[in-house]
């Protein structure tokens, strides 16, 4: 095996071959952020609306949940990608801007709205596993059904749930690689490249696996740290 | 406005079809090997020799830290040259067929491993313990005695990893993105359900309608089948 | 046939048992007793190798456990062991509980061992429950199928650790009658528990375990009797109330 051609510089000659990694290490990161954003947002709002009373908002959330969750995410983005822009008015236009920001958005709505249904259910999950009682006290003291989320159920739910969104996250960044099939330059197409153009398919898999590696033990760390901070004194998991 | 055009579909049934027959068999197989695999690394795990403990968690971190597209590439692009100069053959649709009901395997076995232990971990630790008082080896013990109550325990999540599999196989596509730069001769990829409805899709001109009915058939199957793990969840298992 | 001799046993920094010794003659019957946390259940179940142990010698019927090359497992179908939670295995029958230690540790043919099943179902009375599962019966019906589980393996003695603790007390009565009968019937036993009523009966002798340590030893009329030490007298005078 010879690790030199990560150095060598690529047939455009631009940069080199690492250079062409670390290129879609960037891409990988800029959209897995982008989409986990997202995913946050919407999923939180969804995770609410599962445990609302309104019966019309709660069918609605589950049913996004069953819609995002049963499909795969290769065919949800093949369809953000292909059909979208067919079907909804206006999207000719999205066909005639930069590719690179085509693959880009299609790939960040698509990773993003799929996310958000797993995180919807994260949510839902922490709120449901608070005790009763707290929205009951909560509303007692008079407190509205909103302020009672917004003071007291979701900070708790909040800290609950930071291990398993630890796991979305990483997940975000493994589902990335899917976009890699649209033409998206993320890490595993760079790597798919590298394999093409040096012909040192040992190599070029064992960089690509590294980095994810790298990025994954990033994340754990970079979480552990939140999970710290967000503990609870005296609440079951907490130190203190 | 684009005008959506239904009439393709009936026509390439009978091949996506074939392409479902695909899907199905690469999650069979992987879900039968996987836990089978997975099985073996969770006792592994829970070993006290501590080479196989963390040979097991080693194995297990690195398969749940990587893409399932990455270990796929990984898969088409190295494995058939590699077992083709090992045993001699040539025909590469077959061995990516086999390439990626291996990859799949080693790759959920992963998870399915994780499942496991978490089973094994759920039976009470007296259960072991009176199993070893009779006189039973630990293997013993393990195979007669936890391993069938883990199992049980454990249905309804191995079964939605089963699911969750069966959605994962349609990335087999990627088996189209890795031919060998310089292949003499132009293999078609490897079509599992997804990868069907995408080829007749682009050949006819109408991929709109058939992604959109492949995913339809995707949510309907997928929903089917959660829906009916929770019913088995409730009735047979409570 | 039991011989314990200076044993001490620690999990990591604490202390649980601190030079315990006892010798256990054929046919006797050891009654083990004293306050939670005083090591009794640690003792009983270093006797069968279920707890490794870090310094003395235990040696049950001519082999040593905690030994290196002892044959752990063969060891341990010879002595039987009675749980407080009693462990049947609740994926098979109850015929099949006590079948497939004799088949598979044993060796015994399938046919053999149902027979031998049924006579000990028979001699618990519970032989109409062979084909249920442990979940259908009562806790003092499971307990029962434990001991006859045990004995399937024609043990050379038994080990019970608080079999009657998880019991609710109407049950609690049976299973005694059972231990009592294996008694007369001459089996070596070693019993933990806090039935002083049972002990005062059946037992020959008396052993009284505080913090790690036995305390006091004697035989069942003397121990009653007379307590030799402060701390049996007070656990007497607490435990004798009902």
């Amino acid at each position: 095996m010879d690790f030199r051609i990560f150095f060598s510089p690529v047939p455009t000659g631009e940069t080199t071959y690492l250079g062409w990694l670390l290129v879609g290490l960037r891409n990988t990161v800029a959209l897995s952020l982008a989409a986990w954003v997202l995913a946050l947002a919407l999923g939180t709002v969804l995770g609410i609306l599962r445990t609302v009373p309104g019966r019309g908002l709660r069918a609605f959330a589950g049913a996004y949940v069953e819609i995002f969750r049963n499909v795969p995410l290769l065919a949800q983005l093949f369809i953000w990608y292909f059909v979208v822009p067919e079907i909804v008015p206006g999207g000719h236009r999205f066909k005639q801007i930069d590719p690179f920001a085509q693959q880009f958005l299609a790939s960040a709505a698509c990773l993003g709205l799929f996310t958000a249904a797993r995180v919807c259910e994260q949510v839902r999950a922490g709120i449901e596993s608070l005790p009763r009682g707290q929205k009951n006290a909560a509303l007692a003291l008079g407190l509205t059904l909103p302020q009672t989320y917004r003071y007291v159920l979701l900070p708790m739910a909040a800290r609950l749930i930071v291990p398993p969104l630890t796991s979305e996250t990483l997940n975000v960044f493994k589902n990335s690689a899917v976009c890699s099939t649209i033409g998206l330059l993320e890490l595993t197409a760079q790597g798919r490249q590298l394999v093409d153009y040096t012909a040192h398919a040992y190599e070029s898999f064992l960089a690509v696996t590294v980095l994810y590696l790298v990025v994954n033990a990033a994340i754990q760390l970079l979480m552990r740290a939140v999970e710290s901070r967000a503990r609870v004194p005296g609440y079951l998991g907490s130190r203190k | 406005m684009y005008e959506l055009d239904w009439s393709s579909i009936p026509g390439a049934l009978p091949f996506l079809w074939q392409g479902m027959k695909v899907s199905l068999a690469i999650t069979a197989v992987a879900v039968v090997a996987g836990i089978a695999w997975g099985t073996v690394l969770a006792v592994m795990r829970l070993s006290p020799a501590r080479p196989v403990s963390l040979f097991a968690a080693a194995y297990v971190s690195l398969f749940r830290s990587v893409p399932l597209v990455m270990v796929l590439l990984w898969f088409f692009l190295i494995v058939p040259s590699l077992l083709r100069d090992v045993l001699g053959l040539s025909h590469a649709t077959d061995l990516r067929l086999a390439s990626a009901m291996v990859a799949f395997a080693l790759f959920e076995a992963a998870y399915y491993s994780e499942i496991m232990r978490a089973g094994i971990q759920s039976v009470s630790k007296g259960q072991r313990s009176a199993a070893l008082a009779l006189g039973m080896t630990p293997l013993q013990a393990m195979w007669h005695v936890v391993l069938p109550q883990a199992f049980r325990n454990m249905v309804p999540l191995l079964l939605t990893q089963a699911i969750i599999l069966f959605q994962d196989t349609s990335l087999v596509y990627v088996s189209a993105l890795a031919d060998f730069f310089g292949a003499a001769v132009y293999v078609s990829a490897l079509a599992d359900f997804f990868g069907a409805a995408y080829k007749v899709g682009d050949r006819d001109g109408r991929l709109v309608e058939m992604l959109l009915f492949a995913g339809a058939a995707y949510f309907v199957l997928c929903c089917t089948a959660s829906w009916a793990v929770r019913l088995l969840r409730r009735r047979v298992l409570a | 046939m039991i011989s314990v001799r200076d044993v001490y046993k620690s999990y990591g920094e604490v202390e649980v048992l601190a030079g315990c010794s006892v010798e256990v003659r054929k046919g006797e019957v050891i009654v083990v007793c004293g306050p939670s946390g005083s090591g009794k259940s640690t003792l009983i179940k270093c006797i069968n190798g279920l707890e490794p142990f870090e310094r003395g010698q235990i040696v049950v019927d001519g082999v040593e456990v905690g030994k290196r090359g002892t044959n752990l497992p063969r060891l341990r179908a010879r002595v039987g062991m009675v749980f407080q939670q009693f462990e049947l295995f609740p994926h098979m029958k109850v015929i099949d509980n006590l079948t497939i230690a004799q088949v598979k540790v044993l060796g015994r043919g399938g046919e053999q061992a149902r027979k031998k099943a049924l006579a000990l179902l028979d001699r618990v009375g519970l032989r109409e429950h062979a084909d249920k599962h442990p979940g259908q019966l009562s806790g003092g019906q499971q307990q029962r199928v434990a001991i006859a589980r045990s004995l399937a393996l024609d043990p050379v003695c038994m080990l019970f650790d608080e079999p009657t603790s998880a019991l609710d007390p109407e049950m609690i009565n049976e299973v005694l009658d059972a231990m009592a009968g294996l008694a007369r019937d001459g089996m070596t036993m070693v019993v933990v528990t806090h039935e002083m009523g049972f002990a005062r009966k059946v037992a020959s002798r008396i052993v009284f375990m505080d913090q790690g340590r036995i305390v006091e030893e004697g035989r069942t009329a003397e121990f009653f009797a007379e307590p030799k030490t402060d701390r049996a007298r007070q656990f007497l005078s607490k435990v004798l109330h009902h």
